[in-house]
C-alpha cells in the first residue's frame, strides 16, 4: 500500500511547495498544539507489596523479631511503631516488649497499600503474689526471737528491765511448740567467772529455773522446757570487764538434744 | 651530854654484838622440834653419781616441809663430811690428836654450834648389777651416848631404778624414814587428783604427790570436774556432763575404770565428801526442786536423804575427816557465799567465815583442828587467796598474797602442807606449800590445771 500512499504525498507536498513559492497566498496557519491529555488518563498501578513479614512470629520477651519487606511502585514506604520512613525493600529487626501489630504503608503514584505483620510476645508467667512474711524455721525463731535473758551478780531473779524479754520468748516459744508439737527446748543458766565455780554452777541452775517458771506463768507448757546449769563453764566472752562479765549472766535457749 | 651520848652508844654496840652471837644459828621454824642435820651424799661408779644433785635437793626439800624437825641449813655444817660408820669411828679415835683434825667427822663437831644438831643423816651411793643403792644411816648426837652402835638410830640401803626418778624416789623414801623416827607422816604412796584441760576438754587426772607421773583418768572430751576422794585412797569422786547434765560419777583409781553410782533425776548433781569410813557420802542435788540442798547416802548413791532445806544454794560440803559427825559448807544463806557448819543431819548450823566478801572451798586438816579456805576478804569479787582458820576460835591467817587468784586449797594427809589452784594472767596451775604458807612451788605446768584433792595413799 506503501507505494500507492507515496506519490499522493509527493504531490501534496510539491503542490504546497509550489503554492508558496509561486505568489503570494494567505500563510498556511501555524500547526496546531498536540492537544491536552484528557482528565481521565489510563489509571497507574497502586504501589505493590510483595511481602510484609515477621520472623519468627512469636517470641518472649527480649528476644528479637525481624521485619521484611519488599514493595514496588511506592515513592514513600512507611512502617508505624516508630519505625518511620523505610526504603521499599529491606528489614529491620525490633525487640517489641508486648504483641504488637507492624503497620506498613506503601504511598506512589498509583495510590496507596498498607499490610500488616504481627509479632506475638509471650511472657514468663508472673511471680506469684507476694506474701505478707516468710515463715520462719523453728531454728530461726530460736536463734533470733528468743532472746537471751539477763542476771544481777549473784541473783537469779528475773529483772524489770528483762520482763519484756520473757514476754517475746513466750510468745516465740509457744509459736514454736504449735510447729512442732515434739520440740522440746534446753533453758542454760550461765554466770561470770568472778564467783567460785562450784556455786556458780548451783546459781546458774537457780537461773534456768527462774526463767523456766516465768515462762510457764505466762502460758508456755512447762514439758517442754528443760534446764541446765554450765556454771560459767561456757562463757562466751573472757574479758575481765564489766561489760563481758553482765553478758555472761545470762540464761540462754537451745534446741533440746 | 656528850659523855652520855657515847655512853648509850657504847652500851648499844655492846648490846648489838651481844644479841649477834645468839642469832647466830637456826631459826626454828617449829619450835621444840628436833634438829636435824643431813650431809650432802656422794657416789661412786659413773652414772650414780651424776644423779646425787637430785638425790640431796629431795631429801632437803622433803625434811624442809615436815612439821615434826627442823632441817638445819647446810651452810652451818662442819667442813669435812663423813659417808660411813667408819668415818665416824675414825672421828671418834682421833678425838685426842694434836693438832685437832678438821672439825666433821666426830658426831659432837655436828652437836656443837653452829650446827647444834640434835641428828645427823650421812650415806653415800653406787651401783650395783644395774640399779641405784644409797647406803644412808641416823646418829642421834646426844653427848652422853659415846658408843657409836647406840648412837645409829637406823642404817639402810635403799634400792632404786639407775636414773633421776630412781634418785627422787631412794631420797623420798630415806627422807620418809627419818620422818618417821619423830612421829611423822609419810607421804609417799599419797597422790593428787585433779582437773586439767590440756587435752583440749576438762578431765579428771591424777599425780603423785611430788607431780611425778601425771596421768588422765577420764577421756570423756566433755566437762569433768569438781573431783573428791575417799579416805581410803581407792575412789575419785567428780562431776561430768558426759550424760549432757551435772551428774556424778565414780572412778577406782586401782583399776582406772567406772564404779556403779545412782544419779537422782536432778538438774545437777554434785561436790561429793566420803564418811572417814569411805562407806557414805554427802553431796549436793537440785532433787527436790528449789535451790540445790545437801542430800546423804550411801558411796554408790543408793539410800539417799536430804539433809538440809534452807531454801539457799548449799554446795560444796565437806565431812570432818577425823570425827566424820560434822560438815562444812558453802551457804547462800545470808546472801553472798560464806562458810557453815552443821552436824551430819544438817542441824546446829553456824557460821564460820567472817560475813564479809565471799568465801568458798573449805578443806579440813587431816586432824579437824583447822580449816583451809578461799577468800575474796578485803577484795574486789573474783580476787581470792588462801587463808586458814582455827575452827574453834576462828583465828584466820592469810597464806597467800597478790599472787594471782588462788582457790581450792587441799591438805596433805600429815598436815604439813596445801596443795591449791593458782591462776597468773590467763592460766591456772596447780601449786603446793608448806601449811605456813612457806615453800610455795608449782607442780603442773600444761594446759589449764585446778581443782587439786590430795589422795591419801592406799589402805
Amino acid at each position: 500500500m506503501m507505494k500507492q500512499r507515496m506519490p499522493i504525498a509527493v504531490l501534496a507536498t510539491l503542490v504546497l511547495g509550489l503554492s508558496a513559492g509561486c505568489h503570494k497566498k494567505i500563510p498556511p496557519p501555524p500547526p496546531q498544539a498536540p492537544a491536552p491529555v484528557p482528565e481521565n488518563a489510563p489509571p497507574s498501578t497502586k504501589p505493590a507489596i510483595s511481602y510484609f513479614t515477621a520472623e519468627p512470629t512469636t517470641v518472649t520477651v527480649g528476644q528479637p523479631s525481624s521485619l521484611r519487606w519488599s514493595v514496588a511502585d511506592a515513592t514513600s514506604v512507611r512502617i508505624d511503631n516508630a519505625i518511620g520512613e523505610v526504603s521499599p525493600n529491606g528489614r529491620r529487626g525490633v525487640y517489641p516488649t508486648a504483641t504488637t501489630t507492624y503497620h506498613l504503608t506503601a504511598t506512589g503514584p498509583g495510590g496507596t497499600s498498607e499490610a500488616d505483620a504481627t509479632v506475638t510476645v509471650s511472657s514468663p508467667p508472673p511471680p506469684a503474689p507476694m506474701q505478707t512474711a516468710p515463715q520462719p524455721t523453728i531454728q530461726e525463731i530460736l536463734a533470733k526471737q528468743v532472746q537471751d535473758v539477763h542476771f544481777d551478780y549473784d541473783k537469779s531473779d528475773i529483772r524489770a528491765e528483762d520482763q519484756a524479754i520473757i514476754q517475746g520468748d513466750a510468745g516465740a516459744l509457744k509459736t514454736v511448740f504449735q510447729m512442732d508439737a515434739n520440740f522440746v527446748v534446753t533453758i542454760e543458766g550461765h554466770c561470770d567467772e568472778r564467783g567460785s565455780a562450784e556455786y556458780n554452777l548451783a546459781l546458774g541452775d537457780r537461773r534456768a529455773a527462774a526463767t523456766k517458771d516465768a515462762l510457764i506463768s505466762l502460758g508456755v507448757p512447762g514439758d517442754k522446757l528443760k534446764t541446765v546449769s554450765f556454771g560459767k563453764e561456757r562463757p562466751i566472752c573472757t574479758e575481765a570487764m564489766e561489760d563481758c562479765y553482765a553478758r555472761n549472766r545470762r540464761a540462754h535457749f537451745s534446741a533440746a538434744q | 651530854m656528850r659523855i652520855l651520848t657515847v655512853s648509850i652508844s657504847f652500851f648499844l654496840a655492846l648490846a648489838f654484838v651481844s644479841a649477834r652471837q645468839q642469832v647466830v644459828g637456826t631459826i626454828e621454824k617449829n619450835p621444840g622440834k628436833p634438829l636435824v642435820a643431813v650431809a650432802d651424799f656422794r657416789a661412786t661408779g659413773t652414772t650414780a653419781p651424776t644423779l646425787m644433785a637430785t638425790f640431796n635437793s629431795t631429801v632437803q626439800n622433803d625434811l624442809q616441809g615436815s612439821p615434826v624437825i627442823n632441817f638445819i641449813p647446810k651452810t652451818l655444817y662442819p667442813l669435812r663430811i663423813p659417808q660411813v660408820p667408819n668415818d665416824l669411828a675414825a672421828g671418834l679415835a682421833q678425838a685426842n690428836a694434836k693438832p685437832a683434825p678438821t672439825p666433821g667427822f666426830r658426831l659432837a663437831d655436828w652437836y656443837a654450834p653452829p650446827a647444834k644438831a640434835n641428828y645427823l643423816g650421812i650415806g653415800y651411793g653406787a651401783e650395783d648389777r644395774g640399779l641405784f643403792v644409797v647406803f644412808a644411816y641416823l646418829y642421834t648426837t646426844a653427848p652422853n651416848i659415846t658408843d657409836l652402835q647406840q648412837a645409829q638410830v637406823f642404817g639402810k640401803v635403799y634400792t632404786a631404778s639407775l636414773d633421776q626418778s630412781g634418785a627422787i624416789d631412794a631420797a623420798h623414801h630415806y627422807a620418809a624414814d627419818i620422818l618417821a623416827q619423830f612421829g611423822g607422816q609419810s607421804l609417799i604412796g599419797t597422790r593428787i587428783v585433779f582437773v586439767s584441760d590440756r587435752t583440749g576438754a576438762k578431765e579428771i587426772w591424777t599425780m603423785n604427790w611430788d607431780g611425778t607421773d601425771q596421768k588422765q583418768i577420764t577421756k570423756y572430751n566433755s566437762i569433768s570436774t569438781f573431783p573428791s576422794a575417799s579416805p581410803d585412797g581407792r575412789i575419785v569422786a567428780f562431776t561430768t556432763y558426759a550424760s549432757g547434765y551435772p551428774a556424778i560419777q565414780l572412778f577406782s583409781l586401782d583399776t582406772g575404770r567406772k564404779l556403779p553410782f545412782y544419779n537422782q533425776r536432778a538438774s545437777m548433781n554434785a561436790f561429793v565428801s566420803f564418811t572417814p569410813d569411805s562407806k557414805q557420802i554427802v553431796f549436793s542435788s537440785t532433787a527436790g526442786s528449789g535451790a540445790a540442798q545437801l542430800y546423804m547416802a550411801n558411796a554408790d548413791g543408793s539410800g539417799f536423804r536430804r539433809i538440809t532445806s534452807s531454801g539457799a544454794i548449799e554446795v560444796e560440803a565437806k565431812i570432818n575427816p577425823k570425827t566424820g559427825t560434822d560438815i562444812v559448807d558453802v551457804s547462800g544463806r545470808s546472801g553472798l557465799p560464806q562458810i557453815y557448819r552443821m552436824n551430819i543431819e544438817g542441824a546446829d548450823v553456824q557460821r564460820l567465815s567472817a560475813g564479809t566478801g565471799e568465801a568458798t572451798n573449805p578443806s579440813w586438816s587431816p586432824d579437824g583442828s583447822h580449816i583451809a579456805f578461799a577468800w575474796t576478804k578485803g577484795f574486789e569479787p573474783g580476787n581470792y587467796n588462801i587463808f586458814v582458820m582455827d575452827v574453834i576460835t576462828k583465828d584466820t591467817t592469810q597464806l597467800t598474797a597478790a599472787e594471782g587468784r588462788n582457790e581450792n586449797p587441799g591438805w596433805s594427809p600429815d598436815g604439813a602442807h596445801i596443795v591449791y589452784a593458782s591462776k597468773r594472767g590467763r592460766q591456772s596451775q596447780i601449786w603446793v606449800m608448806n601449811a605456813d604458807g612457806t615453800g610455795k612451788h608449782p607442780l603442773t605446768s600444761a594446759g589449764n590445771n585446778e581443782k587439786p584433792v590430795w589422795v591419801n595413799a592406799e589402805k
